[in-house]
């Protein structure tokens, strides 16, 4: 009985920990990305911290909520979206520190809960009665069924691979993901297909978190922001706090499926730290692991490209996408039989 | 209306309305977003709907037309808010003065707070018309504390 209740405070404290860490970092995050962005277009560039400057301005505005709005989910909408995005974080690795839920889901549950944020994007949009959020919202689900088949093929994928080397272990789970690195596990056939699934990956986090090319739900000179359009003031900053963790969690989702390495398990051995240290020094390592994958999901595709338009972005992710996840897959499944 | 805070100074949104201008300003205000003058540095940010914005940015003469449309946008800025009015136009209707379309210049429709001659001003003259308006944001401040 005592166990449980330490146990329950401790994931009380850590949940606390988690969504600060989230939103504190996706916001340097942001900040990092519009730095970074700025100077690849020759621009010196907001500060750093610009993103905290935005969102304690949001939240000290006036909240309007439309007369012909659904007042009730139109303020719900911004709430959900971010505990939603803040309770994947919970089940993501950070470092060599596991996840706070260990145990209790894997990576088939971050599945399902990553379509809880676009969800409620739509369903604030649907209610906040505006014919541009209507449109936006529309374009939401489109872009959301469009990259959950690649994701989906992806996660597959590589469960499969773990689950017929490793029988006893917990396919799915992130846990095991961490201690048979992709790269350390596959035969040649089998990396082709992961470095094929890494860019399919990428790809999928940018639609995922509604950037350039794929934000035609936002896009601001078409459709005048699109599901945000009536959002304003407290309602907005939760909405630019959700987009902020989502980030964080792509990308952690990402490095957790690719690139799980940790410093102590190399070095640890020749270098003599006590474990708080080294859990430290993977933490740090994990964040800018996180920075890299951030810049090449986010920051360079978005200065390099423009916006599709909604028929491309399906062909993007229905066609060539799908396509290449599933030869990634068919390599992958050559590598288990040969 | 909620008290502006300090980050305003550094996180000014800018919704911007097009009154019927012949587009001299508009091109201006986007040279004043390019990379020679790039305001962005100052968290300045377009913004494409006008219940993101801080401030509403007005070119053009407003013409009948666009009266209603323009008390609109004002009213769907969320407080604290204010107005900029760019170009010589907005100012005192400018060549279009005494016109038979002219519903009159900005401030006879929506209160102004700053005004920014030129036709058109160059983008120098508009961050300096920013200035100004965080300059009365500062006012507001005093004035609530």
């Amino acid at each position: 009985m005592a166990d449980e209740i330490i146990h329950f405070v401790e994931i009380i404290i850590g949940v606390f920990l988690v969504a600060v860490f989230g939103m504190i970092f996706g916001l340097l995050t942001k900040g990092i990305d519009r730095k970074l962005a700025a100077h690849m277009q020759w621009r010196v560039g907001p500060p750093v911290i610009q993103p905290f400057l935005d969102v304690k301005k949001l939240f000290c505005k006036e909240n309007v909520v439309p007369r012909n709005a659904v007042a009730w989910l139109y303020n719900v909408a911004p709430i959900v979206c971010l505990t939603s995005v803040i309770a994947i974080l919970l089940y993501i690795p950070m470092g060599s520190i596991p996840p706070i839920l260990k145990g209790y889901g894997d990576v088939i549950l971050i599945l399902y809960l990553l379509t809880i944020p676009s969800l409620a994007m739509v369903a604030g949009g649907f209610a906040s009665g505006s014919p541009f959020a209507t449109v936006g919202a529309q374009r939401e689900m489109v872009l959301m069924m469009s990259y959950e088949f690649p994701l989906a093929t992806t996660i597959i994928a590589l469960g499969w691979k773990i689950s017929t080397l490793y029988p006893g272990e917990a396919a799915f789970s992130l846990t095991t993901f961490t201690k048979y690195p992709v790269w350390n596990i596959m035969g040649p056939f089998g990396i082709i297909g992961a470095i094929i699934l890494l860019v399919v990956m990428i790809l999928v986090t940018t639609g995922e978190i509604t950037k350039v090319p794929f934000d035609i739900a936002e896009a601001e000179t078409e459709i005048a922001e699109g599901v945000f359009v009536e959002y304003s003031g407290r309602n907005l900053g939760l909405f630019y706090l959700a987009d902020a963790v989502k980030t964080v969690v792509m990308a952690s989702l990402i490095v957790a499926l690719f690139f799980p390495y940790n410093l102590s398990t190399y070095l640890g051995s020749s270098i003599h730290l006590p474990s708080i240290a080294w859990n430290a020094i993977d933490f740090l390592f994990y964040l800018l692991k996180l920075e890299i994958v951030i810049f090449f999901s986010m920051t360079f595709i978005r200065v390099s490209v423009a916006r599709f338009k909604v028929d491309q972005v399906v062909k993007v992710y229905w066609g060539y996408l799908t396509l290449a996840a599933l030869i990634a897959l068919v390599l992958i499944a050559l590598d288990i039989l040969l | 209306m909620p008290k502006p805070n300090r980050s305003f100074d550094k996180s000014l949104w800018v919704f911007h309305v097009n009154t019927g201008s012949c587009n001299g300003c508009d091109i201006e205000i986007l040279a004043a977003l390019t990379p020679r003058y790039d305001v962005e540095r100052f968290g300045i940010k377009l913004v494409g709907s006008p219940r993101h914005a801080d401030a509403l940015l007005v070119t053009g003469p407003v013409s009948r037309d666009m009266v209603d449309k323009l008390k609109r946008f004002y009213e769907q800025v969320p407080d604290p808010k204010e107005v900029i009015v760019v170009g010589s136009c907005g100012i005192s209707g400018g060549v279009f003065h005494e016109s038979y379309d002219l519903a009159g210049p900005v401030d006879r429709i929506i209160p102004v707070d700053v005004y920014v001659p030129g036709c058109p001003p160059r983008p120098e003259a508009i961050i300096d018309g920013v200035v100004k308006a965080w300059m009365k944001l500062e006012r507001l401040r005093g004035e609530n504390r």
